[in-house]
């Protein structure tokens, strides 16, 4: 069904951005701009939501250039979701931004690139074209990359320099194998491709485009062994960049993964084991590397490393129910993530400091804020019932149905040590007492009401979001299943885009 | 080091090359050309004034500096791009006037795509030309 509006998460960032340079240096309309954007952005994407989840795929052929000629469009239920969640997590960093980051970054333009970075992240989940996902990806990197380095400290440049090498590769290898496709097939639409693709009558030259693709995925999604850009990097900026970069921008190489595995290629048997192997040592590296790290931020890093290992397992699987697994897991976690890194950062306005070591009874002076946090660390370790606990039961499951007991122990060892993690976490920095010697900078109890309310509701929004998913794991597990349904019989998609 | 070969050049080069650009960004639709190519000209005649004349007096050729063309090339290209939405069409959709204008011809909004385009790419050039050259001064 065509229908013109599901630009329109897209169309509003672009607006945002371009009042925001027109007040530029304002730094206060700016901030009521950043949020009334973000806000309105959240509306049309639970709108598109909506109409998506009610209704059939949506789509749209930009400049009116029917597919597969033109640039398509396509909202179906995974990128609906995606879209959703991008919207909610950029709420939540918008408001803390307000009083989150400092001035001086919001002089040389923090918002205006911020709204530029969920333009692309929006476009990337909402395009039916190969090439334009690239076009997007670059307009995420470009934009991330000043997000990184703005502020110009000695360490943020050494984790930009680090994090832009990586990811300019990772766009090389996607940007090769985007030219192998056209070469083979002479189509850049994904449901024109996912056509085509069969019909190649030499398959190996495919399975080697579908091994660019997954070099270039791999390492923007972090996972083993092409993650080590993602922990030196994603501690060095301000924590509301750092969430933004958590929680967003590792799952849109994740949902390209997921888009181009399901759609364009189906992965043979090889591919599957590669998948599932990759995911099981990025699980035990990135829980392994969590173990023995004491500053929040580096040590939240390499939980998305590990938890991201959970998702690539899953779709290894390649069975519904691992799918479904893994995109309840992709959905718990883009929240979950966004939500860790804006908590480091409310953490180091209480305290100062992001060291565990120099850490403790936060819990003592301010237990309300503690409990809100509690909530949000109890899910990333799935407690039940609470968020994290759901995917990994479907994960476990597919994985003993698959006789895989390799990807069930790993996630079951991951999920262990995210636990002590955790429970690491909570008593160094919430239950220890005050070590003594250490003087406090408490920068958060000064601040006027109104500024508090601003750093805390985002937590609020976020934890509760979270809430959502694990007490309603009935609806997100219909909307999991849904797009699960959708990953393994791409009919309606192609039918969508396509016509017949 | 200042050339009055290169200073004489310049001055009769300037209005030229801006005209050139001028004729680039229209033939742009249909030939080879665009805003991209013809902002591209039109900045290397800015640069060349300011090899002959130093940046400083450059910048008073301006007015204004160049770096306020980029959110004013970026809205007219996104107001070219929303335009069709309010009739309607689908994003990006080009929308033409009925009658051509003379010596231009046919006028549509992606001419405003490509003239965004063009503010853009001056504005992005001479920003970042102009912040070296000042630096190494």
């Amino acid at each position: 069904m065509i229908d013109n509006q599901i630009i329109a998460t897209v169309l509003v960032h672009l607006f945002t951005a371009l009042l925001q340079l027109a007040f530029w240096r304002k730094t206060v309309t700016q901030r009521i701009l950043s949020i009334a954007g973000t806000l309105t952005g959240f509306l049309f994407a639970a709108n598109l939501f909506t109409k998506v989840y009610t209704g059939s795929i949506l789509t749209m052929n930009a400049s009116n250039w029917e597919a597969p000629f033109g640039i398509v469009f396509v909202a179906d239920m995974l990128s609906a979701t995606m879209v959703l969640l991008t919207s909610i997590a950029a709420l939540a960093v918008s408001i803390f931004s307000a009083t989150g980051v400092g001035r001086a970054r919001m002089l040389y333009g923090y918002f205006p690139i911020f709204h530029f970075l969920v333009m692309g992240l929006n476009g990337a989940f909402l395009t039916g074209d190969i090439f334009n996902l690239y076009v997007w990806f670059e307009v995420v990197i470009i934009a991330s990359f000043v997000l990184l380095t703005l502020g110009g400290r000695k360490a943020q440049l050494e984790g930009a320099v680090k994090y832009m090498a990586m990811n300019i590769l990772a766009s090389t290898f996607f940007l090769t194998g985007v030219g192998l496709l056209y070469g083979i097939t002479g189509s850049l639409n994904m449901a024109d491709l996912a056509l085509k693709i069969p019909e190649v009558e030499n398959q190996s030259i495919v399975n080697l485009t579908a091994m660019f693709f997954l070099i270039g995925f791999g390492i923007k999604s972090a996972v083993f062994p092409l993650y080590f850009w993602l922990p030196s990097s994603y501690h060095t900026p301000p924590s509301a960049v750092a969430a933004t970069f958590g929680g967003l921008l590792t799952k849109v190489g994740i949902y390209a993964l997921f888009r181009v595995f399901t759609l364009v290629f189906t992965p043979d048997e090889f591919m599957k084991t590669l998948f599932i192997v990759m995911g099981i040592l990025t699980i035990l590296t990135g829980a392994f590397g969590a173990i023995i790290k004491n500053n929040i931020r580096r040590l939240f890093s390499y939980l998305i490393v590990c938890h991201i290992g959970f998702i690539i397992g899953g779709l290894g699987l390649y069975t519904k129910v691992a799918l479904l697994g893994a995109v309840f897991y992709l959905i718990h976690d883009m929240i979950v993530k966004t939500n860790l890194f804006l908590i480091a950062g409310l953490i180091r306005q209480l305290r100062g400091t992001m060291n565990m070591e120099k850490l403790g009874g936060l819990y003592a002076h301010y237990p309300k804020i503690s409990l809100l946090i509690a909530v949000v660390l109890f899910s990333l370790a799935g407690i039940p019932p609470l968020s994290g606990f759901w995917p990994k039961i479907y994960l476990i499951e597919a994985g003993f149905s698959a006789n895989n007991y390799a990807f069930v122990l790993s996630v079951i060892i991951g999920s262990f040590i995210t636990l002590y993690v955790i429970a690491r976490l909570w008593s160094e920095v919430f239950w220890k007492n005050d070590p003594a010697e250490e003087i406090v900078t408490d920068s958060f109890k000064p601040l006027k009401p109104f500024k508090k309310m601003l750093l805390v509701l985002p937590i609020g929004i976020l934890a509760a979001t979270t809430l959502y998913t694990g007490l309603n794991a009935e609806i997100i597990i219909q909307v999991a299943d849904r797009i699960s349904t959708e990953m393994l019989d791409t009919t309606p998609y192609i039918q969508a885009v396509l016509g017949n | 080091m200042r050339s009055p070969i290169l200073q004489t050049a310049a001055k009769y080069l300037l209005p030229i090359l801006l005209l050139f650009s001028a004729f680039l960004l229209l033939r742009g639709h249909y030939h080879p050309g665009g805003g991209f190519v013809g902002g591209l000209v039109a900045s290397i005649a800015f640069v060349l004034h300011s090899f002959a004349y130093g940046t400083d007096n450059t910048m008073k050729l301006l007015w204004y500096k160049p770096l306020t063309l980029i959110p004013i090339g970026l809205m007219i290209a996104s107001a070219a791009m929303f335009a069709p939405v309010l009739f309607g069409l689908p994003v990006m959709t080009g929308l033409w006037f009925d009658q051509p204008i003379p010596v231009i011809g046919m006028i549509g909004s992606a001419l405003f795509f490509d003239l965004g385009v063009y503010l853009v790419v001056i504005g992005v050039v001479l920003t970042i030309l102009f912040t070296i050259s000042l630096y190494t001064h």
